[in-house]
């Protein structure tokens, strides 16, 4: 912290110091209490309902200690979307990245039309999930004829259409899941590597020009990339924390589980995050003891991610 | 030298490159305007066709007199949701990132640690013991269950003191001499000082109550408090499809934000770098 916070003021002044508190609380009060209201408190109820049976009730009924959490680490099911989400992890994070510095190096190069690429890359954001994966499911991943993607499949090579979201092997579902996250997302990830190449110093590309490092790829390894590590690191780790926590796409596109939920059953089995899982079990299945449970797991995961993530990069020590 | 090396050869690479993927950025939001604007069997026709031959204008008027897709009472929701919500958290946060950065309070560091903390909480994991919570207020299937519970921005109040911490101290303790106390201070120098801020973090927090999707979902059950979101989200799964009408619905649901995208572009970049400087 700044040390500009250590204001002294007159001790011998009682009144004042009230007045102080009284005021400071008028300010920040409100939101304290509302944190306390919706997120501590539902920290600490859903810790408690996790130890108890609560089915059809959203009070805790009987005292099964970690029964909810081993019934959860032995269930094939929510074994399965943990993988599901590990793999799509693996995909996602990966690509958004290099895709957005890419998108950030060549918006960054160009001299004319810099604004116009720039908007254009960045307008997904305005898109919500729900309709990028109606588009996506509907239109473009369509498994029928009229699909986009079949469509110029058949101009181009005449090859038959394809069910893309539904078919197991091979897992074609992939391709629409990632590129629908990868569209909405990358802008967002280009805007930040942008901000962080302008930052990188003129002089320092003028000085290695000098210097004779005239190959691009030294240029970007020994410039750019230390410019934009911590941009790079936040980018990661953005990137992590929302794959792990992935809802939407999967509900929309590939359904939301058999046990009830708008989507139905649809392609769920075959890629269903944990979040869509605890969803159905919670929502569907109206246990909120076992769901509670699948929370604390999964936010157990994506904290130690994000820690682990933190001391392999120094995290943490550059605050804003 | 080659003709490989040349300048003029790599911006002639770049921009091919580039436009190319413009036109892959920019498809999905011409599909959506072409079904729209389509009858059924121009959508489902072999082949490809660029544009409807005639646009479907009514394509409007039966997605609203759908009764799978009840557009009006989801648009409306979600204005209410998305506006009350951006307010409320603007006000709450933008209150509390002064009171944590000016205010000498003994105990304020304490606080800052005790709100700051909760960043750390995955967001979607908490949605299950949210709504046990929201469920015993009696909330579920109303629009204060669907706004009060995110109208407390943590991320935003965080943003709100780092950008009050670096205010000019000096405008404030002139407005102190002349004997405001904080809130006038804060009511007439400080907020009409911090549009930029509040115009970055308004448009996101809108942009993200607006294609919010999991809260509505649990929260607004009946259809009388769907948003526009769950709207589409179910009528994608009707059993009948009404194709140019979801795509219709689609359009109507993505084109207030692109509007608003487009004029407050400049400051949703700003918002974005923020969370990447938070991060």
């Amino acid at each position: 912290m700044t040390t500009r916070n250590m204001t002294t003021f007159p001790v011998s002044l009682r009144q004042n110091r009230w007045r102080t508190a009284l005021t400071f609380w008028g300010f920040v009060g409100p939101m304290v209490l509302g944190v306390i209201i919706f997120t501590y408190i539902p920290v600490i109820w859903g810790l408690i309902l996790s130890l108890f049976e609560a089915r059809a009730t959203i009070e805790p009924t009987k005292f099964v200690g970690l029964e909810n959490y081993l019934f959860l680490l032995n269930d094939e099911k929510f074994l399965l979307s943990l993988r599901t989400v590990g793999v799509f992890t693996i995909f996602i994070v990966p690509i958004t990245c290099a895709f957005a510095l890419l998108l950030a190096l060549l918006v960054n190069n160009v001299t004319r039309g810099k604004a116009f690429f720039r908007s254009v890359f960045f307008i997904p954001t305005a898109c919500s999930y729900v309709i990028a994966s109606l588009v996506w499911k509907m239109s473009l991943f369509n498994g029928l004829r009229y699909g986009v993607a079949n469509a110029f499949m058949n101009i181009a090579f005449d090859a038959p259409a394809v069910d893309w979201i539904g078919t197991v092997s091979p897992p074609y579902y992939w391709l629409v899941l990632v590129s629908v996250r990868l569209w909405l997302q990358v802008g967002l990830y280009m805007i930040i590597f942008l901000a962080a190449l302008q930052d990188i110093p003129q002089e320092l590309y003028d000085a290695a020009h000098v210097d004779g490092a005239s190959k691009g790829w030294q240029v970007f390894r020994n410039i750019t990339l230390p410019g934009i590590r911590n941009a790079l690191v936040a980018v990661i780790l953005l990137n992590l924390i929302a794959a792990f926590q992935a809802f939407d796409e999967f509900y929309n596109i590939m359904g939301g589980g058999a046990a009830g939920g708008g989507a139905g059953g649809g392609n769920a089995f075959l890629a269903r995050t944990p979040l869509v899982y605890l969803y159905s079990i919670a929502f569907g299945g109206r246990d909120y003891g076992r769901g509670s449970a699948g929370a604390f797991i999964l936010a157990a995961i994506v904290m130690t991610i994000t820690v682990l993530q933190g001391r392999l990069f120094g995290f943490g020590r550059s605050e804003a | 030298m080659s003709i490989f090396s040349s300048r003029l050869f790599q911006q002639t690479v770049t921009y091919v490159l580039l436009l190319f993927l413009a036109f892959v950025f920019l498809f999905p939001f011409y599909v959506i305007g072409r079904n729209a604007l389509m009858t059924r069997r121009e959508i489902t026709a072999a082949g490809w066709t660029w544009l409807p031959a005639e646009p479907q204008i009514e394509n409007l008027t039966n997605l609203f007199n759908d009764p799978l897709a009840p557009m009006a009472t989801g648009l409306r929701n979600s204005f209410l949701i998305a506006i009350t919500d951006l307010i409320l958290q603007m006000v709450l946060a933008s209150m509390a990132g002064y009171g944590l950065a000016r205010i000498p309070y003994r105990w304020r560091n304490l606080v800052f640690y005790m709100l700051i903390a909760t960043i750390m909480i995955p967001g979607a994991v908490t949605f299950i013991p949210k709504y046990v919570i929201v469920a015993s207020l009696g909330w579920v299937n109303t629009l204060q269950g669907l706004i009060i519970p995110n109208a407390f921005n943590v991320f935003a109040t965080f943003i709100f003191r780092q950008f009050y911490l670096n205010f000019p101290q000096e405008l404030e303790d002139a407005g102190r001499v002349d004997g405001m106390n904080y809130w006038q201070v804060y009511r007439y120098i400080v907020l009409p000082n911090s549009r930029s801020v509040f115009a970055a973090l308004g448009a996101l927090t809108f942009i993200g109550s607006w294609n919010s999707f999991v809260w509505p979902l649990v929260i607004g059950q009946n259809q009388s408090s769907w948003t526009v979101q769950i709207v589409l989200s179910t009528f994608m799964t009707a059993q009948t499809i009404n194709l140019p009408a979801l795509f219709m619905g689609a359009a109507v649901a993505v084109v207030p934000l692109l509007i608003l995208f487009f004029i407050f572009q400049r400051y949703i970049s700003q918002g974005v770098t923020f969370s990447g400087i938070k991060g």
